[in-house]
């Protein structure tokens, strides 16, 4: 079936199968930064934003977002590049495959959280997984961009 | 220093961070065929017959192979230097499988959907063998897994294939019966560590395609891109010329991609087909297919005298290796190399045993590398030991451990390298708050704080065996390239060694471009394991750089029309010492490149190492456990590292920031299981739990730096001896808590619980 959808700001429509789910609707349309980790809901590699909120793509269905705004870490470089500047600064995106999913739910939280804690920090991030840092140089960095200082 | 000791951001930092297409799947051509595997629904069985005509019949299906399509050669999949220690134990594809996951049959077709019908049309008739699931059953079990008679080994690696035996060891000093009938005090225990998943991020990938010249290329999210060209050399019997391997970004592999894993597949359809194919394993298929940590059991006795010195140290050991040999006996030997020559003042010392095949997935390389179980049998024994003797496990260690420029009974003389363990202890003592909290101290609501310590030691590359090419090149504009076959899985190693060319060469990061891992392009490495890349790879770029600098000069002083000891070079400039005369050298360069100097200049250098300097951590945990539940919350881990000079003091903490949480994921949560039946219960981030960030408390990490002098600018190694103190001192805390040793891992919950009540 076809969707229509907007993509970063930009009107798309997608040819899409019933039974796909977002994640492999959106790496077929070019964008690489969604990636499949887990196939279970489990890692947070495929998150992006739907209607700002966000959203685990493994877990929606791709005709589901018919008429809704997608955002991913390509549509908000920017920002995501500022991000990283500080997470790089603490070594911490490591083998960096699962920043981008990290990075989009590390902005979506400033977006939703007025002067978070690091409580409410973990609670936020804790559906995005990494194997490598350990979390703790995420957990300084994340601080640092938000200017948390509990 | 200028730029080693610093804490740079890595040079591909914003890059991978922000989405961008430098990993294997990125890089694939659009029109690739999906390669999908059949795999072994049966632990251990023959396959009788195997049809494929209705699959290969179905329209976009370019070809299915089965054992009968792909040379019969066996080789080993583990990422060794040839001539590998492992044994030659398998094929591509066989009528035999042995384990379930085991590869069947390779489906290729234009596209996923296709592929997965096809593999549901093939028809496989099987033979159900009885499979050997119980390690500790298999020697001589009735199931015999490897009987075929062209197995092969490079070493006499003490197999016995008939009892199921991969590999014995024994590495003795001293007679360790003799000694411990002398000793006051004798503790000993039987430890079980588990089989552990490498769960990268990044799951097995490979994608291959001829090039223009006929030649098979692969890209591939790989630790070892030269020895899976060998492998595949062997196994697909191509000449070794006629294959590249390139290594792009790749997200993760803790040793896991030290083990080939999909490469034989996607390279036999391009070789059949001669059409691009791309392979992604799925999460359950990297859980179940691939490899994991080799399960131990492993039987500690410690003997000591009543002053408190430990004079006997004996490890018997059985490994698990799976239905495959890869790594089996280097593992295993580990296990006893890297923990008996921590506790110098033995009379006598031993490690040995066997590995053993079963019927289930095969173990392989992981961070530790059979350290971690060594450290986990020998630290909690350590413990028990210094209860018995009643004194502070941190002072029995203090009175035992080896010291820079002791040698112990199984080094034969030989001198261990910089050591400031005994300063990582004190300084995690303080960090820890260790003499205001050991052992315990009793909350309200029936919970209780306590803190346990370990410490370990791993070594820097495989001395005698691994060795590294650099080469430096100065290019026409004056910027350089730096060639290594070293392969950066987001550790940071191409920055790091970046760090030690800008050194030597007095140069800025920006202007050195880093290029790995190509076969076609890199000097040989054997890749990135045995914490290896900074130590034997660092010491081959600084030579290679020093090389340079040294033809830099040279060639400086040839256009200054003098001799080369009369100038000197300071990264930008080439001068006459009494300063009357000087060439820029971005001019060198381009006269030597581009004009009529006639020289482009390389710097060259290889290096092996003829030890393996030990790096070491003191580990403190103190941990909260709910009397109630069972529950274990940790609440902080302080680790302090003695990895020799820290080159890069930012990558360096995450790695062992990463590593210990790794090792609090094998203290606390992870575990691969199988039914009776030999298949993995395992097989998802449902079942398999890492840690998420709300499990892993506190973390902090400290460097008590000291000099290696066989090491660049004094670095030892830190990739791996991060994940091994976490099990013991766990451990350790939570018998402090409650009065209960655990000697098998995970420590759940439930363990705990029944634990206490005695059950």
């Amino acid at each position: 079936m076809q969707i229509e959808v907007t993509i970063n700001g930009k009107k798309a429509s997608l040819q899409v199968a019933n039974d796909e789910v977002l994640v492999d609707s959106l790496r077929k349309h070019g964008l690489s930064s969604v990636r499949r980790g887990c196939d279970t809901t489990c890692c947070g590699l495929c998150s992006v934003w739907i209607d700002g909120k966000p959203t685990l793509s493994c877990a929606v269905l791709a005709f589901r977002v018919n008429g809704k705004d997608i955002t991913t870490i390509e549509g908000v470089q920017t920002e995501a590049e500022e991000f990283a500047q500080v997470l790089a600064a603490e070594g911490a995106e490591q083998c960096g495959f699962c920043s981008p999913g990290f990075i989009m739910t590390v902005l979506a939280m400033k977006r939703e959280l007025q002067n978070p804690n690091e409580e409410e920090i973990i609670h936020y991030l804790t559906g995005n997984l990494c194997r490598c840092t350990g979390y703790m140089g995420q957990m300084r960095a994340v601080k640092k961009y938000l200017g948390v200082t509990a | 220093m200028n730029i080693v000791g610093k804490g740079i951001a890595k040079i591909d930092a914003i890059n991978i961070a922000t989405g961008k297409p430098v990993y294997t799947e990125d890089l694939a051509m659009h029109n690739a065929l999906v390669v999908k595997i059949l795999h072994s629904p049966h632990a251990f069985a023959k396959i009788k017959s195997i049809d494929t005509t209705k699959a290969e019949k179905l329209a976009g299906v370019e070809c299915v192979l089965t054992y009968k399509d792909v040379p019969n050669v066996r080789f080993t999949l583990a990422g060794q230097s040839y001539p590998e220690p492992s044994p030659y134990d398998r094929l591509i594809l066989e009528d035999m499988v042995r384990y379930v996951g085991d590869e069947v049959a390779i489906i290729a077709a234009v596209d996923e959907a296709t592929a997965l019908k096809a593999m549901k049309l093939i028809k496989v008739d099987y033979e159900v063998l009885e499979p050997v699931l119980d390690f500790e059953q298999a020697e001589g079990h009735s199931s015999v897994i490897h009987p075929e008679e062209d197995l092969h080994c490079n070493f006499d690696i003490g197999m016995n294939k008939d009892l199921n035996i991969v590999s014995s060891y024994k590495l003795e000093a001293g007679d360790v019966e003799e000694e411990l009938t002398k000793c006051d005090v004798v503790v000993e225990d039987t430890y079980y560590t588990q089989a552990q998943a490498h769960a990268m991020m990044e799951t097995y990938r490979a994608f291959s395609y001829m090039d223009h010249a006929g030649r098979l290329v692969l890209i591939s999210s790989t630790q070892i891109p030269f020895h899976v060209r060998r492998k595949l050399a062997r196994a697909l019997k191509l000449p070794a010329s006629k294959i590249r391997v390139i290594k792009p970004r790749i997200g993760g592999g803790f040793g896991g991609k030290q083990t080939v894993a999909v490469e034989p597949f996607v390279a036999a359809v391009t070789v059949k087909t001669g059409k691009p194919a791309l392979l992604i394993y799925d999460r359950k298929e990297t859980f179940t297919s691939t490899t994991s940590r080799h399960a131990m059991r492993l039987k500690v006795r410690l003997g000591a005298d009543n002053d408190g010195f430990i004079r006997v140290v004996d490890i018997q050991g059985l490994s698990d290796t799976g239905a495959y040999g890869e790594h089996a006996s280097t593992v295993f030997s580990v296990v006893g190399d890297k923990t008996l020559p921590l506790y110098n003042k033995t009379k006598a010392a031993r490690f040995m045993g066997n590995v053993v095949y079963t019927n289930k997935m095969p173990a392989g390389a992981f961070r530790g590398y059979g350290a971690t179980q060594g450290t986990f049998a020998l630290e909690c024994t350590v413990n028990k030991l210094a209860e018995k003797l009643n004194i502070d496990p941190t002072e029995l260690r203090l009175k035992n451990l080896i010291k820079e420029g002791e040698t112990c009974l199984t080094y034969k003389g030989k001198i261990i390298g910089s050591s400031t363990l005994d300063r990582c202890i004190e300084k995690g003592k303080q960090l820890i708050g260790w003499d205001e909290k050991y052992p315990k101290t009793e909350l309200p609501d029936n919970k209780v704080r306590a803190v346990g310590m370990a410490v370990t030691m791993q070594g820097s590359g495989i001395a005698g065996i691994d060795t590294a090419s650099a080469e430096v090149r100065l290019n026409d504009d004056g910027n350089y390239t730096l060639l290594v076959g070293s392969t950066d899985m987001g550790t940071g190693s191409d920055t790091i060694l970046a760090q030690m060319a800008a050194e030597v060469l007095e140069t800025t990061m920006d202007t050195i471009i880093v290029y790995s891992a190509d076969t076609d392009v890199s000097p040989y490495d054997p890749g990135s394991y045995a914490s290896s890349t900074t130590y034997v790879t660092g010491m081959a770029v600084v030579k290679a750089a020093e090389d340079l600098k040294q033809q830099i000069i040279e060639q400086g002083a040839r256009f200054l029309e003098v001799q080369p000891d009369e100038v000197e070079f300071n990264g930008t400039v080439i001068e006459t010492i009494e300063g009357s005369r000087s060439i820029t050298l971005e001019k060198l360069a381009e006269l030597l490149v581009l004009g009529m100097g006639n020289k482009q200049l390389v710097g060259n250098a290889t290096y092996g190492s003829p030890v393996s300097p030990p790096p070491f951590i003191a580990g403190f945990a103190e941990v909260e456990v709910d009397k109630e539940t069972g529950k274990v919350e940790l609440i902080d881990y302080v680790a302090v590292v003695d990895c020799g000079t820290v080159i890069n003091p930012n990558l360096a903490r995450i790695q062992v920031e990463g590593g210990i949480v790794q090792g609090i994921g094998m203290a606390l949560y992870e575990d691969v299981r199988y039914d009776e039946r030999g298949r993995m219960t395992t097989d998802s981030f449902m079942q398999y739990k890492i840690p998420s960030r709300k499990d892993v408390g506190t973390i902090r990490v400290a460097f008590e730096e000291s000099y290696e002098p066989t090491g660049p600018f004094g670095a030892k190694s830190v990739g791996e001896v991060v994940v091994n103190t976490p099990p013991p001192a766990i451990v350790n805390a939570i018998y402090n808590a409650i009065g209960v040793r655990f000697n098998s891992l995970p420590v759940t919950p439930e363990k705990v619980f029944m634990g206490m009540q005695k059950l």
